[in-house]
């Protein structure tokens, strides 16, 4: 079983796979950083843009902090669709291929 | 710091402080019914692996309302209305930072955590290395985390209770150590668990009908709502203000409140609940949705409480603004609603105790006593033992800390456990998963020095002579 384990880690498939899994979380973090931090720097450099009314006294800051928490929520979800539809099915495929199930 | 105090009485109409039928009611109710789950559960909890990840056996939307409710402790739901009624827009911010950190949860530590399939946070940092050095290091690390968050979460329990029920805060230390030991002695993870639903479930349900009742006395329009707002307190209420006014400020609570969930145990300890990685990436997906349903409209109740209530009285009542949200619910629902309110801030700090005390026995029974003790060679048995042994043990710490730390900031001690928590577990957890040469040195010393500088300073803080032990100059 340990060989079996060794052979699956150290093919070159696994580690495309694993090397795609790294490459799609940290274009998913980075934005994410993108996303909070122009947030926060906003608030640290232009506090003006964010208190423009946009309504009778609604700022513009109240639905921007709801859209961040919105959006870092979509990307967590793009992350997990992609997890379980396209890299789960990858990983199970390649596995049946090397034990030849 | 002052401690809270009782300025119940004058033009004030509210029946907090004293208890009344429909609070005791609904108090009764939700410990009776988890109480009935502890019973079940301990009849389904024997072995290692049943006591600290409930068997594997919880489906990833329960995961993720537990994880939801790991996370939504008093802090954020009092903490963030009441700095909203007060500071107005930049408590805000605090929802936005303490949401971000469940995607970056998701994309760096999630996968690979799972993966090793462990019980603790030891577990995976000591994986590839020599075990018993890291896991002294990495327990050390994992408790002294938790054990400051529970003192928070004690300190906000003996305050909030003391305001809603009219207990001694003493008295009110020992209740809630008392219930709270209940569950994790005889129920483990699965009863732990079990009212962290509950109470999740509970708690965005009485929030979201605290919201609607709210926006209805402004005919469902949050722009009136805001025009309330900045009536009473100028524009300034709703536009970004005093918290952060410098770059650095911006940069460094930034990443403080994104990063530090990735170093609390008792959340990393959830990951293990469930069967497998699909389910534990749905369970964090379910969790950061609840959440943010949570944060988006938690600001709406401060903002309410700030225009209906007003931040003389809330002030009044208590000076951090805790009380904004069951002062809302009185206010707009009466006494029932605010019972009902009450009620569930207390099954709050309930399940959160459980779930921090559940993690602090896991690392101490399964690291220290198991792999270090008894050199792995402990029956089940006797590990689920030592786990029951060391839950006592905590629990008995966790209320005299709690008394000993009477009148704290509640806030304040919870950063004190995110200090912690990014400078002592964060960085060895990340290189451990990430850095393929990281050694055992390398992470026993990233721990120790993370640790002991983080509590050092804490320890020669003013908070601590001043306010705790009464030996500085500026002592009250």
């Amino acid at each position: 079983m340990a060989k079996d384990v060794r052979s699956v880690l150290e093919s070159k498939e696994f580690k495309a796979l694993v090397a795609k899994r790294a490459r799609v979380s940290t274009v998913l973090m980075i934005m994410l950083f993108l996303l909070y931090y122009g947030f926060i720097l906003l608030i640290g450099f232009n506090k003006p843009f964010l208190a423009q009314k946009i309504g009778e006294s609604t700022t513009l800051g109240i639905p921007m902090a709801v859209a961040v928490i919105i959006l870092a929520w979509v990307l967590t979800l793009v992350y997990v669709v992609w997890a379980n539809a396209i890299f789960d099915p990858e990983v199970e495929r390649l596995r049946g291929q090397l034990f030849g199930k | 710091m002052p401690p809270v105090t009782e300025l119940a009485a004058g033009t004030i109409q509210t029946t907090l402080g004293k208890p009344t039928v429909p609070s005791i009611s609904f108090f009764l109710i939700i410990v009776v019914i988890t109480l009935l789950i502890t019973y079940w559960a301990s009849k389904r909890t024997k072995s290692a692996k049943e006591f600290y990840a409930a068997g594997r056996s919880i489906s990833a939307f329960q995961n993720g309302l537990a994880l939801a409710g790991d996370y939504m402790s008093a802090a954020s739901f009092l903490g963030i209305a009441g700095m909203v009624a007060l500071k107005g827009y930049d408590g805000m911010i605090y929802a936005v930072g303490w949401l971000v950190g469940w995607p970056a949860l998701m994309f760096l530590i999630a996968e690979p955590l799972r993966n090793l399939g462990k019980f603790t946070f030891a577990d995976v940092v000591a994986f590839r290395l020599k075990q018993t050095p890291v896991r002294i290091a990495s327990a050390i690390g994992g408790i002294l985390t938790v054990l400051f968050y529970t003192i928070a979460q004690m300190v906000g329990s003996g305050s909030l209770i003391k305001l809603m029920f009219g207990l001694p805060y003493e008295l009110a230390e020992i209740l809630v150590g008392a219930i709270m030991l209940a569950y994790v002695l005889f129920g483990g993870m699965l009863a732990t668990t079990w009212v962290q639903i509950i109470k999740a479930v509970l708690l965005l349900c009485g929030v979201t009908v605290l919201m609607l009742i709210t926006l209805a006395k402004f005919n469902f329009n949050r722009g009136e709502l805001n025009t309330e707002v900045a009536n009473q307190y100028t524009q300034a209420a709703l536009e970004p203000g005093g918290l952060i006014s410098n770059p650095i400020d911006a940069v460094s609570l930034g990443l403080a409140l994104m990063l530090g969930l990735l170093g609390l145990p008792h959340i990393l300890q959830r990951f293990f609940t469930v069967p497998n990685a699909k389910a534990a990436r749905v369970s964090v997906l379910y969790a950061s949705g609840f959440i943010g349903y949570f944060y988006i409209i938690i600001p709406i109740v401060g903002f309410g409480a700030a225009a209906l209530i007003g931040r003389d009285i809330i002030t009044q009542i208590d000076k951090g603004g805790n009380m904004a949200a069951p002062l809302l619910a009185e206010f707009v629902g009466g006494t029932p609603f605010l019972g009902f309110i009450a009620a569930v801030a207390f099954a709050t700090i309930l399940a959160v105790v459980a779930g921090l005390t559940l993690a602090a026995a896991s690392s101490f029974s399964h690291d220290i006593y198991v792999h270090v003790i008894r050199r792995g060679k402990a029956t089940e048995r006797e590990e689920v033992k030592a786990s029951r042994i060391a839950t006592l043990l905590f629990g008995v710490i966790a209320v005299l800390l709690g008394i000993l730390f009477k009148g704290q900031n509640v806030a304040f001690m919870v950063g004190l456990a995110f200090a912690i928590a990014c400078s002592a577990n964060f960085p060895a957890l990340v290189l451990s998963i990430f850095w393929k040469r990281f050694t055992t040195a390398g992470a026993v010393w990233a721990i120790l020095t993370g640790a002991f500088l983080a509590v050092g300073l804490i320890i020669i803080s003013p908070t601590v002579w001043e306010d705790v032990l009464d030996l500085g100059v500026g002592a009250e």
